[in-house]
């Protein structure tokens, strides 16, 4: 079995990468569990969705400690997941700010050393850098997107099964730029 | 056959669809809304709507049934409470066409006041309930559910939780059946509860819960999976795929009948069992019925009674081991992010009035509660759906004439259909001089922009009559209702300090579109 938590904030579209990795995860014939939270999450919060696939999935929910991937779209939330990262997972994370509403409101100050004390003390840490694709894919929003096609170097999909999954999970419209950005995302090099 | 990932919500809908259910009502409530909304956007022959709270949602649905339909409410564990009153009786009447009520309980309280367990409604109420532990069951069960409320005369409740409503799974569809409306035949025996009826309706449903205990000792949603006897766990709902993942060698009993709980497999399974334990989420409900078959089992003693439970919770309390990684804890504080009034929000208009005026602000639910939190810290009792204009009504009563000189009620366009117009009779009825404020955003925002009697708009998107909510208070005796847009903020509290001076009630509605509709 196979897990993998997707982490960030509010509209960054975390639920559609849990989607996106689910339909790809269930079309090569795995059962699949996923649990996502609603409601006051959407508020500006914080927002993750677990994602389990295998021969037979039980929890919806992964357990502390035993993830094999956190993916995290932004910097704190990268932290906020950290403990469900297994001592051998691997961790990818944007390097991206948003400022929750008491650093905004002065009360409380961001940690400017996240990323440096992410690449020494987890082991298989990637940070990266998704402002220049997204450019290029020519959509901020499709950074969920970007993380996905990073994700799946890692994962056993194949380039067109996850160009399907995606097909069957975006709105038809935003299709091609979303495709766009899974590709961009998945030859971005990784430290 | 065909498969698809779902929400446990849609997959509640697809089993409705299945079970050719004709009729639907809710009022929104996370964690139970999606199941309406995907009623509503993939099986339009189901009539479905969006109710002004459960009680009527409840109450549509048991006329649907009496007429012969098959009909299903959906709700939040509270929206049960408000709809408490027609479950009780329609108990004793039962159901003609297939009677459902989905109820999503909240343990953790995500998105909730409360984290009640609502598994004690199917025995208060007597009626039978059961609890899937995937999306696939949840699709299967909610069928279920209809076959069984047909067959034993009985509503049927569907029990969920948080992380069966929002977890995703594989699910199997099935045609759906093609069901026909009952004949509805005129008998007052059996519909018209006055004391005479309702005696020996009282002993009808005794007995057929005695038919239902049957039931649930021989069906297959109470299953034992035998493995080593040396340790064994009667588990429910989401907490058995916990428990699956981290107790793979116990023998486990999974109860899928909630109410009435299958006392000869409870035998069974605890016989043969050295050491027992319970793994529930909330209230030890299964606990307590098997202490009082005579067994021991460990439960509430290591299991927490308050809040989620997570695979972690149950792997440190029964194989006592803490799990974590290796990584080093950072010594920097993290910044959480509560969550906040959007950019622009129109209720951040009003509560930065409030909040410099200093007054008392009796709130109510949805996402103006919020103000509760910095920047406004503008809010000082909040209870229920429409407590707000009650408790401002006894603050008043308390403490007279300075208190509602001091004082506003805050209510949302939604919650006030739902919950708010009675008070506001009581108010007026009972002589107070208070001032509400309706927040009429135009949407029910805090479930995610569900439409509601006051917007012109049904659950599928037809026009309708548009509630007006100032003729409406000026009908109930508001003689000073006034309108007005909150982002003129100047305007606004010269309002509001006028409406708390007057020694009469007054309603101010701000009016101002929810930020995040189109």
């Amino acid at each position: 079995m196979k897990s993998v938590i997707f982490a960030g904030v509010g509209g960054q579209g975390v639920i559609l990468a849990g989607k996106i990795l689910m339909q790809v995860a269930m079309n090569a014939g795995y059962d699949v569990k996923e649990s996502e939270v609603h409601g006051m999450a959407q508020r500006g919060g914080s927002v993750d969705c677990h994602v389990c696939f295998g021969e037979k999935v039980y929890s919806p929910l992964i357990e502390k400690g035993k993830a094999d991937y956190v993916i995290a779209l932004e910097l704190l939330e990268a932290m906020r997941k950290l403990e469900y990262l297994s001592t051998n997972g691997t961790l990818i994370v944007n390097n991206f700010k948003v400022n929750p509403a008491p650093v905004e409101a002065g009360l409380a100050k961001y940690p400017d050393d996240i990323e440096s004390w992410l690449c020494s003390n987890v082991g298989k840490c990637h940070v990266v850098d998704t402002a220049k694709v997204l450019k290029e894919a020519g959509s901020n929003k499709a950074v969920n997107i970007v993380m996905v096609g990073i994700l799946s170097n890692f994962l056993e999909f194949d380039q067109k099964a996850w160009e399907e999954a995606i097909r069957q999970s975006v709105k038809e419209k935003f299709l091609d730029m979303n495709i766009k950005a899974f590709n961009l995302g998945r030859k971005i090099p990784l430290s | 056959m065909q498969k698809k990932v779902m929400l446990g919500n849609e997959a509640i809908a697809r089993g409705a669809y299945e079970a050719g259910c004709h009729v639907a009502a809710a009022y929104p409530g996370t964690p139970s809304t999606e199941i309406l909304e995907t009623i509503a956007a993939e099986y339009r022959n189901i009539k479905a709507q969006w109710s002004p709270n459960e009680k009527v949602a409840l109450e549509v649905v048991a006329g649907a049934s009496v007429a012969g339909a098959r009909a299903m409410a959906a709700m939040k564990h509270v929206g049960l409470n408000v709809a408490a009153d027609p479950l009780f009786t329609f108990s004793y009447t039962g159901a003609n066409g297939g009677f459902v009520i989905i109820n999503a309980d909240d343990p953790g309280a995500w998105s909730s006041q409360n984290e009640q367990d609502n598994r004690h409604y199917a025995r208060a109420a007597k009626v039978p309930m059961i609890e899937p532990t995937s999306p696939e069951e949840s699709r299967q069960y909610t069928k279920l559910a209809f076959e069984l409320s047909e067959q034993y005369d009985r509503p049927v409740i569907v029990r969920i939780t948080t992380r069966i409503a929002h977890s995703q799974g594989v699910v199997t569809l099935e045609e759906p059946t093609k069901v026909d409306l009952k004949p509805f035949i005129r008998d007052p025996q059996k519909y018209v509860m006055i004391p005479a009826h309702a005696r020996p309706r009282h002993i009808f449903i005794e007995g057929q819960m005695i038919k239902l205990k049957e039931y649930s000792n021989n069906c297959d949603l109470n299953t034992i999976e035998w493995n080593s006897t040396k340790r064994g766990i009667i588990t429910n709902g989401v907490a058995y795929q916990y428990v699956k993942d981290v107790c793979p060698d116990a023998s486990i009993l999974k109860i899928g009948v909630a109410w009435p709980l299958p006392d000869a497999k409870i035998h069974e399974f605890c016989r043969k069992i050295e050491e027992l334990y319970i793994v529930e989420e909330l209230d030890p409900f299964i606990e307590e019925h098997v202490k009082t078959l005579g067994y021991k089992p460990i439960g509430k003693e290591i299991i927490p009674l308050c809040g989620e439970l997570t695979p972690e919770i149950i792997d440190m309390a029964i194989n006592k081991k803490m799990p974590k990684n290796e990584i080093p804890l950072y010594s920097g504080n993290i910044p959480g992010r509560p969550p906040a009034l959007c950019k622009g929000c129109p209720h951040g208009f009003v509560f930065e009035v409030l909040k410099k005026l200093d007054v008392v602000v009796n709130g109510d639910i949805g996402c103006y509660t919020l103000a509760v939190l910095p920047p406004y810290s503008a809010m000082h009792s909040q209870g229920c759906m429409g407590a707000s204009i009650g408790m401002h009504s006894g603050f008043e009563k308390a403490r007279g004439d300075e208190m509602a000189r001091n004082s506003v009620a805050v209510i949302g366009d939604s919650t006030f259909v739902h919950s708010g117009i009675t008070p506001l009779i009581d108010l007026v009825y009972n002589k107070g001089t208070g001032t509400v404020i309706i927040l009429d955003n135009r949407v029910t925002a805090m479930t995610g922009h569900q439409d509601h009697p006051a917007t012109g708009k049904t659950l599928t998107g037809e026009d309708t009559h548009e509630l007006d909510l100032e003729l409406l208070c000026k009908a109930v005796g508001v003689k000073r209702v006034r309108k007005l847009d909150p982002k003129n903020m100047d305007e606004f509290e010269k309002a509001v300090k006028e409406e708390i001076a007057a020694k009469e009630p007054s309603v101010i509605i701000s009016l101002r579109k929810c930020i995040l509709k189109k």
